[in-house]
């Protein structure tokens, strides 16, 4: 993916850990309970009803889900668009993460779709497109999928090319020339699709307006959105960074997420202050005295409180890092969710929270996302450094 | 360097300015009106004595199953739109004030839960104007639902091929061209129009042309001044306008029409995409990735040049 030398190493060790089988029979129940769903119908395993037809496979799944999948996005603009190149270790793994939260909330999409089988359809039949901010959600979705599997393509072709087939080995080398080859197209495509999809899911929240709390409903919803991804992907960066170093025993990038930190907590006063500033200018801060109230202070105060940490002198460790970027990362799913569920009022006859087994599906898509992420990076080369001795994982 | 970041910002504003230019223009959208042959119904709340005919006809006209869960399967009783009721007839009253509402499909003329179907799925007849559902292109993502401020289409949540039910005005019972028929109302011949106002023994519903139905609330609320709420027909211009209209001795958000203004709803989703990306056809996207790939392309060239200078230095 990049003009560097190739300093990524696959972690290695056994693969059927102890943490690994309990994410695999996690992942196995959800697998379980979506075989029901699809034999029996969406209402067998959940609480969807009439009122409301969205509830956490979406708001958390997909909404969130894929914001998850914005690390590769946020530290692709650093490293690519700001030319902050000290950042690049952070690359690989980011578009890894990446890949799984996209993948992932693509299965949890066919999983809530009724009519699953016609999805194909929908990038086929050009001449029936709408103007739905929906359809193009849909298809950005799917084609950054395809770029985010192309960024990562390298990890496989560097795999490859150690491999003992003469053959394969050059058909490596070729796959790595031809996306060096194609590298400012492809990267351009993968910054630009993210910056689409993520700001359409908050127009597409626009369209069930008379029914949104007005705390959530404005025209600014898309940028709100687009800014808010960044922020999850970069706090799902320095996550999945330390959950690096300590499951694997890997140095930390203690120093890099220190200086990382600094702009991170911008953002985050950025995000919060034009919320408010938002909300204000609207003539809306009567809306504050209700339970919506607490829930938009939540998600105004949470990434200030993140930008306290994130801004003073405990950024440098590696604990206060951590905390930080819990914040930030509950914070900003708290305005997906609140947005894609909580604003949403279908009136008081109806009432939503999800079944056991919806539960269910989402915990082992979550578990899939981390069991898969611990197989790829003890196979392929993802992380950047020297193989550590020590490994709880 | 120095010069590097200058021209680097330079042109991240540039991209901003197209995005921008992209939105600006986005408010002068234009207001879709109802085509000249739109049919729709006339609901009267005052004449409604809660019969439930139409839904009983309603259920026979569409093939709907029973829905006779409240009462241990005895008989037809549902209490609110579902997958197996595409109309009914509610009680709402507050104190001495009593009124019955009819809820169906409002065929809005700018329907919100077809600005949300993906492939046109659910979409206005060009002709009638009546929201048809077509199954072949819908994947079930149920926005629609979601988009819809009167909470109309339905889904069933209860199959494994499920489909979305919803008022299609009988359309299915349609063989012969609509004519004119007594009292100046444009009707379909017996058995081919909308069940519900066949069957009405009031006349509480009625269909026609749009225009001739306006024509005619308009006239019952010229006749009895202070009769009806507000002295006002719900629909002309609500949410868009819709092409089922209503009249209501009591207040129309009482009885299930929410007070949705003038502005058809899908109005703000669409100003902002349409203003982003069809305005100036894919300007925005086009004019991003263009940036985009010219800053990434630039610092690559920078960044060799620069290993190649310390390369030589070294």
């Amino acid at each position: 993916m990049s003009s560097h030398a190739p300093a990524h190493v696959a972690v290695g060790g056994r693969l059927m850990t102890r943490p690994f089988i309990a994410l695999l029979a996690i992942a196995g129940v959800g697998a379980v309970m979506a075989a029901i769903r699809f034999l029996y119908g969406i209402g067998a395993v959940s609480n969807l009803s009439n009122g409301y037809p969205w509830g956490v496979w979406i708001a958390i799944d997909v909404v969130v889900g894929t914001a998850i999948g914005c690390g590769g996005y946020a530290v692709g603009i650093l490293v690519y668009i700001l030319n902050r190149g000290e950042y690049h270790p952070l690359v690989r793994p980011a578009v890894l993460t990446s890949l799984l939260g996209y993948g992932l909330a693509v299965i949890a999409v066919v999983i809530d779709l009724g009519r699953f089988w016609s999805l194909w359809k929908v990038p086929l039949y050009v001449w029936r497109w709408s103007h739905s901010p929906q359809l193009e959600v849909a298809l950005c979705v799917a084609a950054y999928t395809l770029v985010l599997m192309i960024e990562l393509s390298p990890a496989l072709f560097e795999k490859l090319r150690t491999g003992t087939s003469t053959r394969l080995r050059r058909l490596a080398q070729r796959g790595l020339t031809l996306v060096e080859k194609n590298f400012v197209w492809i990267l351009a495509l993968g910054l630009l699709l993210p910056t689409m999809h993520q700001s359409t899911l908050g127009t597409m929240m626009l369209l069930p307006g008379p029914r949104m709390h007005p705390l959530w409903l404005t025209p600014w919803l898309p940028l709100l959105f687009v800014v808010n991804a960044i922020l999850m992907g970069f706090a799902v960066v320095v996550l999945e960074a330390t959950f690096s170093a300590v499951a694997f025993g890997r140095p930390r990038e203690t120093v890099m997420l220190a200086s990382l930190s600094r702009i991170v907590g911008w953002i985050a006063v950025g995000w919060s202050v034009f919320r408010v500033g938002e909300v204000a200018l609207a003539g809306k801060l009567g809306y504050l005295n209700s339970g919506y109230g607490l829930a938009f202070m939540a998600e105004v105060l949470l990434p200030l409180a993140a930008a306290a940490i994130l801004l003073s002198e405990r950024r440098r460790q590696a604990m206060w890092q951590v905390r930080g970027a819990i914040l930030l990362f509950v914070g900003a799913a708290l305005h997906r969710v609140d947005t894609y569920l909580v604003a949403f009022r279908p009136g008081s006859a109806f009432s939503y929270f999800p079944a056991v087994p919806e539960l269910l599906i989402t915990f082992g898509i979550i578990a899939a996302e981390v069991a898969i992420y611990i197989a790829v990076v003890k196979t392929f080369p993802i992380l950047e450094g020297p193989v550590p001795a020590k490994k709880t994982f | 360097m120095a010069i590097d970041r200058r021209s680097l910002i330079k042109s991240l504003a540039v991209g901003g300015t197209a995005v921008a230019a992209g939105v600006a223009p986005a408010s002068a959208a234009v207001r879709k009106t109802a085509p000249p042959g739109a049919m729709g119904m006339l609901y009267d709340a005052t004449l409604c004595i809660g019969c439930k005919t139409c839904v009983v006809a309603c259920k026979q006209a569409n093939d709907m199953p029973a829905e006779s869960a409240a009462n241990g399967g005895l008989w037809d009783a549902p209490t609110d739109l579902d997958s197996k009721t595409k109309n009914i007839i509610k009680l709402y009253h507050d104190g001495e004030q009593e009124s019955f509402v009819k809820q169906q499909c409002m065929h809005c003329v700018d329907p919100g839960c077809a600005s949300a179907c993906m492939l046109h799925s659910l979409h206005k007849d060009e002709v009638t104007g009546v929201v048809m559902y077509d199954p072949t292109y819908c994947v079930g993502c149920r926005y629609c639902m979601m988009a819809c401020p009167f909470n109309v289409p339905k889904f069933e949540f209860e199959k494994a091929a499920p489909k979305i039910v919803k008022c299609e005005l009988c359309r299915q019972r349609i063989k012969d061209a609509a004519v004119m028929g007594p009292g100046g109302f444009t009707r379909y011949p017996k058995g081919q129009g909308p069940a519900c106002c066949e069957v009405c023994p009031r006349e509480a519903v009625i269909y026609g042309k749009r225009d001739e139905l306006l024509a005619e609330a308009k006239r019952r609320i010229a006749a009895w001044p202070g009769k009806y709420y507000k002295d006002r027909v719900y629909g002309e211009f609500d949410g868009g306008g819709t092409q089922v209209l209503y009249l209501a001795h009591v207040p129309f958000d009482r009885i299930g029409l929410p007070d949705l203004g003038t502005e058809p709803v899908p109005e703000t989703a669409y100003a902002v995409q349409e203003g982003i990306y069809y305005k100036i056809p894919f300007l925005a996207p086009v004019g991003l990735f263009a940036v985009l790939g010219a800053v990434i392309y630039r610092n690559r060239r920078a960044d060799s040049v620069g290993a190649a200078e310390k390369e030589e230095k070294r």
